[in-house]
């Protein structure tokens, strides 16, 4: 177990060197906010009511989706593990004493952290400073709204591990990668809510493991009854079976691919 | 600007390499096909990866325009605009944007080359540093987000009522032709930021990419504040607002003056001017990491 907080301090620390990279990252994600929240406000002065949520539920649920793209890396970047895989470097991680998932996890997690604090944080008071959100008086809510994140970054990692995993296949992910953190953003109610889709089009996406990511914490944080089983405590279910689903395949091809590992080279 | 410890070489005008390099307007005409080939062809050994890389950044732009669809599906009309005058906007800036992206997009790594300090490299080179930068993995892949935003703009001009008269169409050529020199410009002049700030580059993402953005729907929905600024400011209104407004004929719904839908030449010229300016001050003020 220590050797894991070890990981995950020193992820910490690693992350917390990039200080520009990190502003940098809370201004964009802040702008593209500001333009999406624009976009949606417009939407919802012609039609004040669309499924179920009205302007200022769009506007948190845009924020949301902007203050997490740090934490679940939404866009990228894919985890180190699938450039060490191309190199052959990923042999040395397979010599190490710990299981290649709790080890990646752990240091994916440090990032989430550090990721959380400074950018997370920040990316959602310029949302609060600049618009009216939809924010809950209930503190239960409060703590679910921060296991459904901590669901989301559990959910974000498993995702990119297997995106990654599928280098041992492949040895080059980058069109893997360059495929799935485009779809994702769109799957998971990152680049629209899933609310305005197309009934038959949401209704496929609500059960696909991306809905973790963005739509179910922001409904969570909305208090909303189209979540997966109509509550609260069904969406933290449907995260976790999606989290414990993923990590649990993302062990068992592990297992295999290091059963056919060739590393070629010296 | 830059604050120099110790007069440099460059201090006193320009180093000893500059004219030499950045002068030679002759070469970087002939030096940008063929370096843009180079890396072509070196992508091209990977073909399947650049056919997936393709198909992602097709997929980008489809993804992006089902939103657009989506939105206005919902809204009917949004800012006074249709749908089908939607994909006009869509179209231009998508156009320009994405042409200014196969171009120039590259200019963005100007830090990481700074950091790794292969920026020397490049400057001991006898070609526009620009030039390579810019030329830099060249990829057609980038196609992948102008073709359907040109079908998309294609699509708009045919289905729409525009009433066609000679000068109309020899216009929007032009027209596309400034937006895209105004996207280019403002990567250029984003990414010289990097002189300053080696770490910036998602800074130059909400530059550019947040431009891209905002600049698909109507400015007409964000209200008066952020159209003066895209029009004033940072010139983000002769992409597709505009334009659009001309091609279509409409009075300007927010009242700003009708004679700066005839500025894009003007203001192209203009921001190739300041983005030629920082550029070259930057590269003037440059000082290697040493590494």
């Amino acid at each position: 177990m220590r050797v894991y907080l070890t990981a995950f301090g020193c992820a910490v620390r690693r992350y917390s060197t990039y200080r520009a990279a990190t502003f940098a990252g809370v201004v964009t994600n802040s702008v593209f906010g500001l333009i999406n929240a624009m976009v949606l406000l417009a939407l919802f002065e012609a039609r004040p009511q669309i499924n179920g949520y009205d302007a200022t539920d769009a506007v948190t649920q845009v924020f949301v989706a902007q203050a997490v793209i740090g934490p679940i890396a939404i866009f990228g970047p894919p985890l180190d593990l699938s450039e060490r895989i191309r190199t052959g470097e990923v042999a040395v991680d397979l010599l190490r004493p710990v299981h290649p998932v709790l080890w990646w996890l752990a240091t994916d997690l440090g990032r989430a952290a550090f990721s959380t604090v400074f950018r997370s944080v920040p990316t959602f008071a310029v949302g609060m400073a600049a618009f009216e959100l939809a924010l809950p008086a209930d503190p239960l809510r409060w703590v679910a709204v921060a296991a459904a994140f901590a669901l989301a970054v559990l959910v974000g990692f498993a995702l990119r591990y297997l995106y990654a995993l599928a280098g041992f296949w492949l040895m080059d992910t980058r069109g893997v990668h360059a495929v799935v953190f485009l779809l994702a953003p769109f799957c998971a109610g990152h680049l629209l809510p899933l609310t305005l889709f197309p009934e038959a089009l949401a209704g496929v996406l609500r059960v696909l493991p991306w809905a973790s990511l963005v739509q179910v914490p922001a409904e969570i944080l909305l208090g909303k009854d189209s979540l997966p089983g109509g509550s609260t405590l069904g969406g933290l279910c449907f995260q976790a079976a999606w989290a414990a689903a993923l990590l649990a395949l993302g062990a068992v091809l592990t297992a295999r691919a290091t059963r056919r590992v060739v590393v070629q080279g010296g | 600007m830059a604050e120099r410890t110790s007069p440099g070489p460059a201090a006193g005008g320009r180093a000893a390499w500059e004219p030499a390099v950045l002068d030679r307007r002759p070469r970087s005409v002939t030096a940008y096909p063929r370096l843009a080939w180079a890396w072509t062809r070196a992508l091209a050994q990977y073909p399947v990866s650049l056919a997936m890389l393709t198909f992602a950044q097709a997929c980008t732009t489809a993804v992006e325009l089902l939103a657009v669809v989506i939105v206005f599906g919902h809204a009917g009309r949004l800012g006074g605009f249709t749908l089908d005058e939607a994909m006009l906007f869509y179209g231009l800036t998508g156009t320009a944007f994405s042409t200014a992206h196969l171009l120039i997009g590259t200019v963005d790594r100007l830090g990481e080359h700074i950091r790794r300090g292969s920026l020397d490299t490049v400057l001991i080179r006898p070609v526009s540093p620009l030039v390579q930068i810019a030329t830099e993995e060249f990829s057609p892949r980038r196609l992948g987000r102008t073709v359907p935003s040109a079908a998309a703009l294609g699509y708009a001009l045919s289905v729409l009522d525009i009433a066609w008269t000679p000068e109309r169409v020899l216009m929007v050529p032009l027209l596309i032709g400034c937006g895209a020199l105004i996207c280019g410009s403002l990567w250029v002049t984003a990414a010289s930021v990097q002189f300053l700030l080696t770490d910036a580059r998602e800074l130059v993402s909400s530059v550019t990419n947040g431009g891209w953005a905002l600049t698909e729907y109507p400015l007409a929905i964000y209200g008066r504040d952020v159209v003066r600024a895209v029009t004033y400011l940072v010139p983000l209104a002769f992409v597709s607002w505009q334009p659009a407004l001309y091609i279509l004929d409409r009075p300007d719904p927010l009242g700003m003056p009708d004679w700066l839908r005839y500025a894009s030449p003007a203001v192209a010229a203009a921001a190739v001017a300041v983005a030629a300016l920082v550029w070259r001050t930057g590269l003037r003020h440059y000082r290697s990491t040493g590494s």
